[in-house]
C-alpha cells in the first residue's frame, strides 16, 4: 500500500480517446440548444424590463425598443404609490395564501388516505381525482356562473364579485393536481415505515404528521408551489367572477385599470407585471432543488 | 416473555391459499426460525403474528390471550424489517424512543432503556446521527435497539440479514445470537438461508407451499430429516439423492446405483430397509460429507466405489468433488491436501451408517 502512494503519477492521456470525443459533441449540442432556448425564453421578460424602464414618450418614439435612452423608475413608482395596486397586490396575496393553505390540508389528507388506508374504491377514487384535474378551467367557468346563480336565488347569497370566491374557486384547480402528486410521494415511501410505526403504536393520524409530512417534505414544498403558481397567475376565473376594483386580484387589475379604452399604458403594465412574478421568482428561486426532487419522485414511481 | 401458539392457521391472499393450517407453539424465550424457500408462507405466518396480516381461519395467542383481534401496537411484540424501516428523518434515538414516546413513558425511563439498548447493540456514539449516515450493519443495530427498547413479549424478525453483504452477515448473525444471550426474549426469525437458520435457532421450522414440514433442532432437522424436501434444503451442499435399487441377496440388503455400483446396507439399517425391497421409487439420500474420498479417510469405514472426477473445486477446508451417477451429478468431500484432476477415478467411501432411504412418490424419508 505504501508502495503504492509513492508511485509517480501517471498523465493521462484521455483527450484523444472517442469517449471524450462524444462528449465534446453532445456538450456543444447541449449548449447549442441551451442557448437558444435561454434567448428564446428570456427575450419577453428582458423586452418587459426595458419597457419598464422606459416613459410612454419613449415607448411610442419609435427608436429600437432594446434600447434605453433615459431610464426611469416612475413607472414603478407610480405603480407603488397607487392605492389601487397595492389593493390588487394585497387580494392577489390573500387569495394565494388561503387557497395554498385550503389545498395543502385537503390534498395531503386526501393523497394519505388514497395511497395507504386500503379501502373499498379507493383506487378508482385515486384516478377519479386525476381525472377532474384534466377538465379544461375554461368549460367550467359557465357551469360554475350556473351554480352561484342558483345559490343567489335559493339561498340569497351573492356570489359574484366578492374576493373570497376564488378561494372556493381555485381548489378546484389546485388540490386534484396537488393530491395527485402527494399520492405518488406517499406511495415512494416504503410500506414497512408506516407498519413500523403502526407496531410502535402510532395512529394514522401520528403516523401522518410524524412519519409521513416530514418524510415527504419535497413533494409537499413542489405541491406548495404548484399551487401557490397556479392561484397567483390564475386569470380566468377571476376575470369571469370579479369585477370592481377593490376587488380585483393583480394580473386582472393590471389589464382592467391599466388599459383605458384604446389607450395602453405600456409603461406601468410592464412594470406591473413583472412586480406580479417577482414572488413565484423569489419563491421558486429558493425552493428550486426540492422542487425538481419532489417532481421525480412522484414521477418514478410506478 | 410469553408463549406464542399457532392453531390451524390460514391465510388466503383473494383466492390464493398463502398459509394452510399450521399448528405451532414457540416456547418462553425461545428461538424459533421459521426457514423455507420464496413463496412458502413463512413471512406471511410472521406478519399474522404480528398483526400486520389479517388472519383467514384459525387463532394465534400470545401468552394466554387470542390475538386475532389485537392491533399490531397491543400485542407486545416488537419487529425489524428486513429493509430495517428506520424513520429517515429522526436520529437513532429518536428513532429508537418512538415507540415509547408514543406509550407516553416517562422522559427519564425512555433516556435510561434506550441507553440500556445501545449498550448493548454497541451504538452509543451513533445516538445522535440520521439513519442516512450509518453504514448497512448499523442500520441493523438500530433496527434491533427500536425493538429492544421496547421490552417486547416477543420479537419478530423478517429476513433482517438479507440486505447486508456475506462478510457483514455472519457477523450479525453471531451479533443476534448474543443480543438473544443478553435479552432472553421469545424471538421468531424468518429467513431463507438454512444456514442462518441452523445456526441461530434452537428449534427450526422448514416450511413450504404453506405447510409446515417439520419442525426440530437443527441437528434433528440435519440428522433425521422426516421428508424429502427437508432432506433436500437443509445442509450444504444439499444431500445427494440417487435413484438406488434395493434387493435381497445371500450376504444381505444391497444398494444398486447402476453403473456397477452395489453397496451393501450396514446390518442395523438394513433390518428397517429390507420391508421396500423391490421398490421402484427409492432414491438414496446421502450428504457430500458422508461420501468422502476413501484414501484419505485412511481405514474405510463404509462401503466404497470408483468414481471418476468431472470438476473439483477447492473450498481451503475441503474440496468438493462432483461425479456422474445414473446421470446425476453427486457431491463429495475430498481432502483439501490431495491434489485432483478431472477425469481422474478415486475410490469413495460411501457412510452409510448415515444414509437415508427416501421415498420419491411420497416425498416422505422412510
Amino acid at each position: 500500500m505504501v508502495q503504492a502512494h509513492t508511485l509517480p503519477a501517471v498523465p493521462r492521456l484521455f483527450h484523444y480517446g472517442s469517449v471524450s470525443r462524444d462528449r465534446r459533441r453532445a456538450l456543444f449540442w447541449s449548449y447549442f440548444f441551451l442557448v437558444v432556448f435561454a434567448i428564446f425564453f428570456l427575450t419577453p421578460p428582458i423586452y418587459m424590463l426595458l419597457t419598464s424602464l422606459k416613459t410612454s414618450a419613449e415607448i411610442s418614439a419609435g427608436v429600437s425598443p432594446w434600447i434605453v435612452q433615459s431610464p426611469t423608475l416612475s413607472n414603478f413608482y407610480g405603480l407603488l404609490t397607487d392605492p389601487k395596486f397595492i389593493r390588487f397586490f394585497w387580494n392577489s396575496s390573500i387569495v394565494s395564501i388561503l387557497v395554498v393553505t385550503i389545498t395543502m390540508i385537503v390534498s395531503v389528507l386526501a393523497a394519505f388516505s388514497l395511497a395507504r388506508m386500503k379501502f373499498w374504491g379507493s383506487a378508482s377514487l385515486a384516478t377519479g381525482v386525476f381525472l377532474t384535474y384534466l377538465v379544461p378551467d375554461t368549460l367550467l367557468f359557465i357551469p360554475l356562473f350556473k351554480m352561484f346563480a342558483w345559490v343567489n336565488e335559493t339561498l340569497g347569497i351573492q356570489l359574484i364579485n366578492q374576493w373570497w370566491v376564488l378561494v372556493i374557486l381555485y381548489p378546484t384547480l389546485t388540490v386534484p393536481f396537488c393530491t395527485w402528486i402527494m399520492i405518488g410521494y406517499f406511495a415512494s415511501i416504503p410500506k414497512e415505515l408506516d407498519e413500523a410505526a403502526l407496531i410502535d403504536g402510532a395512529t394514522w393520524f401520528q403516523t401522518l404528521f410524524q412519519i409521513f409530512i416530514p418524510v415527504a417534505v419535497p413533494g409537499i414544498i413542489a405541491a406548495t408551489i404548484f399551487a401557490f403558481t397556479v392561484s397567483w397567475a390564475q386569470f380566468l376565473y377571476p376575470l369571469a367572477f370579479t369585477t370592481s376594483a377593490d376587488q380585483l386580484v393583480l394580473p386582472v387589475g393590471i389589464i382592467t385599470t391599466l388599459i383605458k379604452g384604446d389607450v395602453f399604458n405600456w409603461g406601468q403594465i410592464m412594470a406591473g407585471a413583472l412586480l406580479g412574478a417577482a414572488p413565484p421568482l423569489v419563491i421558486y428561486a429558493f425552493l428550486m432543488d426540492y422542487y425538481i426532487a419532489g417532481l421525480t419522485a412522484g414521477a418514478t414511481k410506478g | 416473555m410469553a408463549v406464542v401458539t399457532l392453531k390451524k392457521v390460514v391465510k388466503y391472499y383473494d383466492d390464493t391459499l398463502a398459509v394452510r393450517g399450521i399448528d405451532l407453539e414457540i416456547a418462553d424465550k425461545e428461538f424459533l426460525v421459521l426457514v423455507g424457500p420464496s413463496g412458502c408462507g413463512k413471512t406471511t405466518t410472521l406478519r399474522m403474528i404480528a398483526g400486520l396480516e389479517e388472519i383467514s381461519d384459525g387463532e394465534i395467542l400470545i401468552g394466554d390471550d387470542v390475538v386475532n383481534d389485537v392491533p399490531p401496537k397491543d400485542r407486545n411484540i416488537a419487529m425489524v424489517f428486513q429493509n430495517y424501516a428506520l424513520y429517515p428523518h429522526m436520529s437513532v434515538y429518536d428513532n429508537m424512543s418512538f415507540g415509547l414516546k408514543l406509550k407516553k413513558v416517562d422522559k427519564k425511563e425512555i433516556h435510561r432503556r434506550v441507553q440500556e439498548a445501545a449498550h448493548i447493540l454497541d451504538i452509543v456514539p451513533l445516538l445522535d446521527r440520521k439513519p442516512r449516515q450509518l453504514s448497512g450493519g448499523q442500520r441493523q443495530r438500530v433496527a434491533m435497539g427500536r425493538a429492544i427498547v421496547r421490552d417486547p413479549a416477543v420479537f419478530l424478525f423478517d429476513e433482517p440479514l438479507s440486505n447486508l453483504d456475506a462478510k457483514l452477515r455472519v457477523q450479525m448473525r453471531t451479533e443476534i445470537k448474543k443480543v438473544h444471550q443478553k435479552v432472553r426474549t421469545t424471538t421468531v426469525y424468518v429467513t431463507h438461508d438454512q444456514v442462518e437458520a441452523m445456526t441461530l435457532a434452537d428449534r427450526v421450522v422448514v416450511m413450504n407451499h404453506g405447510v409446515i414440514e417439520q419442525v426440530g433442532t437443527p441437528q434433528e432437522l440435519y440428522h433425521h430429516p422426516q421428508t424429502k424436501f427437508v432432506a433436500g434444503f437443509i445442509g450444504s451442499p444439499a444431500m445427494n439423492m440417487i435413484p438406488v435399487a434395493l434387493h435381497e441377496s445371500a450376504d444381505g440388503l444391497h444398494l444398486d446405483l447402476g453403473a456397477g455400483v452395489n453397496l451393501l446396507v450396514p446390518p442395523d439399517r438394513a433390518a428397517h430397509y429390507r420391508q421396500f425391497a423391490g421398490k421402484t421409487t427409492l432414491l438414496l439420500g446421502l450428504r457430500p460429507e458422508h461420501l468422502t474420498d476413501a484414501a484419505a479417510a485412511g481405514q474405510p469405514s463404509g462401503q466404497t466405489f470408483y468414481a471418476p472426477i468431472e470438476v473439483s473445486e477447492p473450498m481451503g477446508m475441503e474440496t468438493l468433488v462432483y461425479f456422474q451417477l445414473q446421470g446425476m451429478t453427486v457431491c463429495g468431500k475430498a481432502s483439501p491436501d490431495v491434489s485432483l484432476s478431472p477425469g481422474q477415478s478415486i475410490q469413495l467411501n460411501a457412510k452409510l451408517q448415515d444414509m437415508h432411504l427416501i421415498d420419491d412418490e411420497s416425498g416422505l424419508v422412510l
